[in-house]
């Protein structure tokens, strides 16, 4: 450097002399126009991915998005708070407690430990975070008195503390659930029990008065859910069934997507349940304290048939018919509640099923592998639920259009048919890609969008959009909680009501009676029965 | 500096030619972020592999300073890219150039063991293309030309001059 200088000190005299002449400047400046070049270009560049981006929304009448429902949650000055009768208090039950703002003080005594040693675990935060929905558990009834145990104290966690914090007012324990029912302090009961007891219980708590939340499925048989239905309708009481997946962003906007037929016509919709671990086959663990001193077996029994003491039935009774309705329940429920959320489909036609007890043989009655075919012939479609307990590969809810498939999941994504009829034009104008995904919504955002940035396609594409946002997960079950709290404080719209849970419960019932008489099965709406080929 | 190192034409067009094109790679790489909406070092760092990937991932899961991160990313980029190209500033420019490629590097090494999420062009074992780059703008760092063919010609014909007349 220093040598270049002292190689020309007369030109540096010369210029010093005459201030800065041209041949200087245009050295100085020689690249200058090269930064110009560059915004130039990125500026066009961006301005065609715009005109691009524009043309495909306005073909997919997308220009104008709708905004998400909104839910009246303005308080009255002088609410009151709620009270709340829980019947069944086991791990769902427990769920649902933290989900209303009551979690057992050894779960944050957890939560805290887990935190020192992991700085990224967030869980208390959240839980803390989670809106207060000015609730009181009045009451809680369990035939395990562990479970009974573990309740009083969440009941008792007002202040969402650990062992050592302060605690209220713990929940009277009732020994049988219709005295909870009459209880005057309780306004409304959350019902977590096996599927067997669904029925009585919610028509128990319907003649009582009570508002009611129970777990999915809605009931055991056909019967039963007419007999629900009857009740809760008569009685007029505010009844949501517990597909929390109702409050999944993106099952709203999906449909949105439905409604302005971004897909074309769907005649496919397949939906799955993989799972692969003993817990997700409903092996669960047998606590050590369970025994005919610590359970009420007869209580659990109720209306299903006779059985000896079995601590396996109590705590994995999803496994028997008897008190479970298996796969279709249990977990195409939430499947086929989706679906109805998205589409509207009411209930199907016929239904065929198939698949057997291949992986778990440990005395189960109900299917650990099964496929069942529902018809909805005045929609000119069919639904396939597949499911499997012995592996894990996320399978998504697939809708077949003509025009193109979408993948429903927490976040959506869209690609277009590359044969589709209605956006032949743009595929061949290159507006509408057809290897990538041609729109995506990423939870937390507001508007389904067509996706921009290679980045965001990638992780798209690979089903991780959710991980690459980094959003936060909301508990859905404490967003269902509430719609159903200010259905009863305020008159507004619960998303899975009766009409829901009915369509619901028969559909699965379909399923089973398909796969258990292994015949073809046809709804007939008349006499509301399900009749076998 | 070494005779045989002189800056000849040919010489001094293509070190001038290799750092306009860092610098234009530079510059397109911020305001290609600055234009994407929502864009975030967050998936990125998120991805990291290798010894330092715990430092990284603690820059993604902390708001505020992925916040920082995400800035000097858009808007760092774009200026560094600009002082190259324009050759103002270059040396400081190289240096947080260098800095910034050695944080690529390290944040996703090209590790026998490490498979990343993150969509990469090419195959690499150790030597990957920001290292390349890192070295490329080490070389300029050594051979600078923002003095010859730059605006750091005029600064310092300027500060010069101003000495000059102050002697």
């Amino acid at each position: 450097m220093k040598e270049e200088k002292s190689n020309k000190p007369e030109r540096s005299e010369l210029s010093a002399k005459r201030g800065i002449d041209r041949r200087e400047l245009l050295k100085s400046l020689a690249t200058l126009p090269f930064a110009g070049a560059l915004i130039y270009g990125a500026f066009r560049k961006k301005q065609l991915e715009h005109y691009k981006h524009n043309k495909l929304l306005k073909t997919l009448s997308l220009d104008s998005s709708e905004q998400a429902p909104v839910y009246i949650s303005e308080r009255k000055a002088d609410e009151s708070v709620l009270g709340i009768g829980v019947i069944g208090t086991g791990l769902r039950g427990l769920d649902l407690m933290r989900a209303a703002g009551f979690i057992h003080p050894s779960v944050i005594d957890g939560w805290i430990e887990d935190k020192r040693e992991n700085k990224q675990d967030n869980r208390l935060e959240i839980f803390l975070e989670q809106e207060d929905l000015k609730l009181s558990i009045n009451g809680v009834c369990d035939v395990f008195t562990v479970h009974e145990r573990k309740a009083i104290e969440a009941s008792a966690n007002l202040y969402r503390t650990g062992n050592n914090g302060k605690m209220s007012k713990p929940a009277k324990v009732y020994k049988n659930y219709r005295d909870l029912l009459e209880a005057e302090d309780i306004d409304a009961v959350i019902i977590a029990t096996p599927d067997h007891w669904h029925a009585q219980m919610v028509i128990d708590a319907a003649n009582a008065g009570k508002h009611i939340y129970i777990e999915k499925p809605l009931s055991l048989t056909v019967e039963e859910t007419f007999a629900i239905e009857k009740a809760v309708r008569e009685n007029n009481v505010i009844f949501q069934l517990g597909h929390q997946n109702r409050q999944i962003e993106s099952h709203r906007k999906a449909k949105e997507v439905i409604r302005k037929n971004i897909l074309g016509k769907i005649t496919l919709i397949e939906t799955f349940t993989n799972r692969n671990s003993p817990d997700g086959a409903w092996v669960y663990d047998i606590h050590p304290d369970a025994n005919p001193n610590t359970i009420d077996w007869q209580k659990f029994l109720g209306s299903a048939p006779y059985h000896p003491f079995s601590a396996e039935r109590f705590f994995r009774w999803r496994c028997w018919w008897d008190y479970s309705t298996g796969l279709t329940g249990d977990l195409f429920t939430h499947e086929y509640d989706a679906i109805n959320q998205v589409m509207n489909l009411g209930i199907p036609g016929s239904a065929t099923a198939s698949g057997g007890i291949y992986f778990y043989k440990d005395g189960r009655t109900v299917p650990d592998v099964m496929h069942v075919s529902f018809e909805f012939p005045w929609l000119d479609l069919n639904l396939l639920y597949s499911a499997t307990l012995s592996n894990s590969k996320n399978r998504k809810k697939s809708f077949y259009g003509h025009d193109a498939f979408m993948e429903l999941d927490q976040d959506l994504i869209i690609y277009a048919d590359r044969e589709s009829t209605k956006y032949k034009e743009a595929i061949e104008d290159g507006i509408i890609p057809t290897e990538k995904p041609m729109i995506t919504h990423i939870p937390g955002r507001s508007d389904i969008d067509a996706i921009t940035s290679a980045t965001e396609q990638y992780f798209a594409g690979r089903g991780l959009l959710y991980t690459y946002r980094g959003g936060r997960q909301v508990d859905t079950t404490h967003l269902h909680l509430k719609e159903w709290i200010n259905a009863i404080r305020y008159g507004s719209k619960v998303s899975c009501g009766i009409k829901e849970g009915v369509e619901e419960a028969i559909t699965a019932h379909m399923g089973t009676t398909a796969y258990r008489k292994n015949k073809k099965v046809f709804w007939d709406a008349d006499k509301k029965q399900i009749v076998a080929d | 500096m070494n005779s045989q190192l002189e800056y000849t034409r040919p010489r001094l067009i293509l070190l001038v030619a290799l750092r306009v094109a860092i610098g234009w790679h530079f510059m397109y790489e911020g305001i290609a972020k600055i234009f994407q909406a929502n864009w975030s070092a967050y998936a990125y760092l998120m991805d990291s592999e290798g010894i330092l990937s715990d430092f990284f991932h603690n820059i993604a899961s902390n708001p505020e300073v992925l916040n920082i991160i995400d800035l000097i990313n858009m808007y760092g980029l774009v200026l560094i890219g600009f002082l190259m190209i324009t050759g103002l500033f270059s040396r400081y420019a190289k240096i947080a150039a260098m800095l910034l490629l050695l944080f690529y590097y390290l944040a996703h090494p090209p590790l026998i063991t490490a498979e990343y999420l993150f969509p990469g062009e090419g195959s690499y074992l150790w030597v990957n293309k920001n290292l390349i780059e890192m070295l490329a703008v080490a070389v300029l760092f050594v051979f600078p030309t923002g003095h010859i063919i730059g605006v750091d010609r005029l600064i310092q014909k300027y500060t010069k001059d101003e000495r000059r007349k102050k002697q």
